[in-house]
């Protein structure tokens, strides 16, 4: 038999949850990124343009979701890694506030400076 | 309190189906107890495994709404809130009948982690004096009250991922011997645990700590094997 759902249930799943998803859609994110980034080597005049049409609010608001989602895998990472490579104690949920704290507050701050 | 709780029970192995119960709803009444009356009063062909009836001997997991439990101690007031109970084996383990699982596997997996003890003195030597405070000891202690009960076991994902992974429960029993000052065999159970299969496949999820019956973080273990396996590596040891 396989896992139930209802066993998944409790913080560190969800963590390891939100950490994979957010990792897969920053990798599908990147090749954009990078095809973007080489436009400034050949291709100024449609990189401005395309830069343009990136001041639209629903752009915006997509980039504020792009920062959560690297604020997320990057806070998940380090929690995961002071996990196992600094001495064990009890604060399994204490990194994880932390994380998802960090987390709200660099979209938060984000979406305030745009 | 509702007079009666509503039981579903797997009947079957692999494949099966389940079968509904009416059982009297009793004060302090535990998982283990709802099954025992089941079998006892109203169908005698249910299988299913107890032995100690207290926390002690690790055979009476079962899969209790969802999540891996001991059933001897877990009160259907815990876990019934709404008086329907859902009873399944253990997940990852294959189904002998109803609610027992064939735990060879899960066992087997403790001695290719090398979970036996490599003496380094014989019946002549004095007796080891080891210091209950150094931090080797401390963590052989935190991990030592294990009873093989399995629940961290049918809780972790990837035991369902890649079934060749050794699994919480034999890596937390490597990591209690590698605590061990005794023991001779640091090097050959780094060796056994520091593969894909080993304890380097763990994904911190923490399931197997979130629902140790006995409070043991193997997560706490797998992290020091890692680190053990990673010195070891950068020593040659490996």
């Amino acid at each position: 038999m396989k896992t139930d759902w209802r066993a998944r249930n409790h913080p560190a799943w969800w963590a390891f949850l939100v950490h994979r998803i957010s990792g897969i859609v920053l990798t599908l994110f990147l090749p954009f990124h990078f095809w973007v980034l080489g436009m400034a080597l050949n291709e100024a005049a449609r990189m401005d343009d395309f830069f343009a049409w990136t001041d639209r609010p629903l752009v915006k608001f997509a980039e504020a979701g792009l920062v959560i989602l690297l604020a997320a895998h990057l806070t998940g990472g380090l929690r995961l890694m002071a996990l196992e490579f600094l001495a064990w104690r009890g604060w399994q949920k204490d990194l994880l506030a932390v994380a998802a704290g960090l987390t709200v507050i660099a979209g938060v701050v984000f979406a305030y400076v745009v | 309190m509702s007079d009666i709780l509503q039981v579903r029970v797997w009947r079957g192995d692999e494949q099966g189906e389940y079968q509904a119960f009416e059982v009297p709803r009793l004060e302090s009444q535990t998982v283990l107890d709802v099954v025992s009356h089941i079998q006892r009063h109203m169908d005698p062909t249910l299988a299913y495994r107890f032995a100690c009836r207290v926390g002690m001997c690790g055979s009476c997991a079962m899969t209790v709404n969802g999540v891996a439990r001991w059933t001897c101690r877990t009160h259907v007031s815990k876990v019934a809130k709404d008086g329907a109970l859902e009873l399944a084996p253990l997940a990852h383990l294959p189904v002998v009948r109803d609610l027992v699982t064939d735990m060879s596997e899960f066992f087997d997996k403790w001695a290719r982690a090398r979970g036996q003890f490599h003496p380094t003195a014989t019946r002549e030597d004095p007796f080891a004096r080891v210091r209950p405070d150094s931090p080797e000891r401390r963590n052989a202690d935190a991990g030592i009250e294990c009873i093989g009960c399995g629940v961290c076991y049918a809780s972790c994902d990837v035991v369902q991922w890649r079934p060749d992974y050794l699994g919480p429960a034999a890596l937390n029993r490597a990591w209690t011997l590698i605590n061990d000052e005794r023991d001779g065999a640091r090097n050959e159970r780094l060796r056994a645990v520091g593969d894909d299969a080993g304890c380097l496949a763990c994904h911190t999820h923490v399931s197997c700590t979130e629902r140790c019956p006995k409070h043991i973080s193997p997560t706490a273990g797998i992290a020091g094997l890692k680190r053990a396996v990673m010195k070891a590596a950068l020593r040659g040891d490996l």
